[in-house]
């Protein structure tokens, strides 16, 4: 089974986002670059289907700078075969970027996309379904359980009070949400490994956008709130409070 | 001028994200001047649900019906609607950022090679630009979003247009497609949840989350009680520590690896309020922290708080909101 797994490089989770002098951007200082978290979850599920297949390889893909190799490095140390860097910028909306990677992804071999079901930066959840269309692929997004059987894809997903099953034959693209897998830390082989394995560069151009960031803004500060007291004394002013000022009961 | 909303339903009946969507289509269709056209893509019957989007604002309803309808149609629908959008020209096209919005706006997007800004908190008319406001980096940032193509594709996120009355007899057109067979090659089949009686955390009033303070799984009876006694608005949530522990499903994790919600009120119960946490919540309009650790990050965003004791203030809580409702 041949796959391909786009992921993108990302601010940590963890980090404190500072917005950068011109006012649309984040200031890079300090911020901890990381492989998109869904994205680990979209290789581990590439590297075990390719396992179980005992054929096939698995391709990681980027659309980004000279920095996203040190993303691709990481994704090969996991265990993904090889690794191209579709050189430009992203687009702020889904669209540019994926028309980048559906372009290269057109003329390659392969049975099957992964992707994460979110970059945890623009929080987008936009490339998958993006990619799916322009290559006329079909696709479900945000999956927590995947079973291939041949050509046959079941695709389980969440939604509001229940899921839904989605099945199609391959080729397709799947999405990844947390509960898929677990996913696997790189061993230290795989780290040494992975230096050796084939990157793939090409200069693809920035991706075209459609909207524009006018602006970036730290989110609005909460009215200040209030400990109403300690212990179940202090319930009865919480349900007046409730009641009168939140008028939420 | 023009823009036009996808009025989400469930087998035939519509979902309250459509009525959120056709308001926000609202704001945009005063600001832009000219007509609001909702779409309605369902099973046999489902014509009948076009009054009420006149009740909330729609001045034409384009109804399309197939079996194919009744549940999720990614591909018949991405065509069907398409087809409407581009007869129809419009300025803006509103989907709601619901599990099936945020699955095909982006088809929608693609196809008609526009900009898409999902999960929209605010929207907004500046001199004749739609303008959205959307969460990035997990809310820890707000984008203030132009577009540069036409039409504008926004996903509005679930509770932040609440439905508002604006009732006009609304034209009802029926649009004929013929579904594309070499295009229908996915089906989606439909799997209830256990508790089908509640509404999804993403989309209920009001949210009781539960946290590692809960100590275990056998303690959440205190919480469903909580939640009875709020009414049949209310839901569980849940920190991702609780859902990692097995005490609890994913679908009811909150934050930012689960679900984003912006309820009326959002309950914090023993929960210390992790910034991964906060990304799921920090947009309700009222948050409630119940935490036995008076220093804990929550209080520092809770509108109310109460320090102590969860298994003390829970049994208490319950019975005094019980009281409440039942003298209104
Ligand atoms: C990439 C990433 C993504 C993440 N995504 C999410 C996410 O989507 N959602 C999420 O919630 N977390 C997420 N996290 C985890 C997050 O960082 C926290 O670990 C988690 O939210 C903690 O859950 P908690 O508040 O239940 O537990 P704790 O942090 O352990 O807090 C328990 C609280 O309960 C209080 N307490 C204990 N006993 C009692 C008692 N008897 N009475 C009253 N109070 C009591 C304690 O004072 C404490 O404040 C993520 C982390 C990472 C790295
Ligand atoms: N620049 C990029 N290069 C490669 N893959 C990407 C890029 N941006 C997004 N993706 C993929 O698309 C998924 C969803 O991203 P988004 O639509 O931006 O939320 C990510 O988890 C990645 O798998």
């Amino acid at each position: 089974m041949n796959i391909i797994v786009c992921v993108k490089r990302v601010p940590d989770s963890e980090t404190r986002i500072k917005i950068s002098e011109d006012g649309v951007s984040i200031d890079p200082a300090g911020v901890k670059f990381v492989l998109n978290p869904y994205d680990e979850f979209a290789i581990e599920e590439a590297l075990v289907l390719k396992e179980r297949a005992g054929a096939g390889t698995v391709a990681v893909m980027t659309l980004g700078g000279e920095e996203a190799k040190e993303t691709l490095r990481t994704a090969l140390a996991m265990g993904a075969d090889t690794a191209v860097l579709l050189k430009g910028a992203p687009s702020p909306d889904g669209l540019g970027t994926a028309e980048k990677l559906a372009d290269a992804i057109s003329g390659r071999e392969y049975d099957l996309i992964l992707f994460g079901k979110q970059g945890i930066d623009d929080d987008n959840l936009q490339v998958p379904a993006m990619v799916a269309e322009l290559l006329g692929l079909p696709c479900a997004t945000v999956v927590v359980d995947l079973q291939i059987d041949g050509e046959r894809v079941r695709a389980k997903r969440e939604v509001e009070g229940g899921h839904e099953v989605a099945e199609f034959d391959l080729p397709g693209v799947i999405s990844a949400q947390k509960g898929l897998n677990e996913p696997r830390y790189a061993s230290l082989k795989g780290i040494m490994m992975a230096k050796k394995k084939p990157l793939e560069e090409v200069e693809v151009g920035d991706a075209a956008a459609r909207v524009e960031i006018k602006e970036l803004m730290p989110p609005a500060e909460r009215a200040v709130g209030e400990i109403l007291g300690e212990g179940p004394a202090a319930v009865p002013e919480l349900v007046r409070r409730l009641r009168e000022e939140a008028k939420a009961l | 001028m023009s823009v036009i909303v996808f009025a989400e339903q469930r087998e035939g009946a519509l979902r309250q994200t459509a009525l959120e969507a056709v308001t926000a289509g609202r704001v945009i269709t005063d600001g832009l001047g000219g007509e609001l056209t909702a779409v309605l893509l369902g099973p046999p019957g489902v014509r009948d649900q076009a009054a009420e989007l006149g009740r909330y604002g729609a001045d034409r309803v384009v109804v399309a019906s197939s079996d194919a309808f009744a549940g999720y149609a990614p591909e018949g629908m991405t065509d069907a609607l398409v087809k409407v959008i581009e007869e129809g020209s419009p300025k803006a096209v509103v989907f709601s950022a619901s599990a099936m919005g945020k699955d095909l706006s982006p088809r929608v997007a693609a196809r008609l090679k526009a900009g898409l800004a999902t999960d929209v908190t605010e929207i907004s008319v500046e001199g004749g630009q739609v303008q959205a406001i959307r969460p990035v980096y997990a809310g820890k940032a707000f984008a203030r979003i132009g577009f540069t193509a036409e039409p504008a594709l926004l996903s509005v996120r679930p509770k932040a247009y609440p439905p508002i009355e604006e009732p006009r007899e609304a034209r009802v057109e029926e649009l004929s497609i013929g579904l594309d067979p070499a295009r229908q090659r996915m089906r989606v089949r439909r799997v209830e949840g256990e508790s089908a009686e509640r509404p999804d955390v993403a989309e209920a009033d009001i949210v009781v989350s539960g946290g590692r303070g809960m100590q275990g799984p056998e303690n959440w009876t205190l919480l469903e009680d909580l939640v009875d006694a709020l009414g049949p608005s209310a839901a569980l949530g849940a920190s991702r520590a609780v859902v990692d522990a097995g005490w609890r499903p994913h679908s009811e994790q909150v934050g930012q690896t689960g679900k984003v919600v912006s309820p009326q009120v959002y309950f914090a119960i023993g929960i210390s309020g992790a910034i991964q946490h906060q990304a799921g919540m920090r947009t309700a309009k009222c948050i409630v922290a119940v935490n036995r650790d008076a220093e804990a990050p929550i209080f520092k965003l809770a509108t109310y708080g109460i320090v102590g004791d969860v298994f003390e203030i829970l049994p208490r809580l319950t019975e005094e909101i019980r009281a409440a409702r039942s003298e209104d």
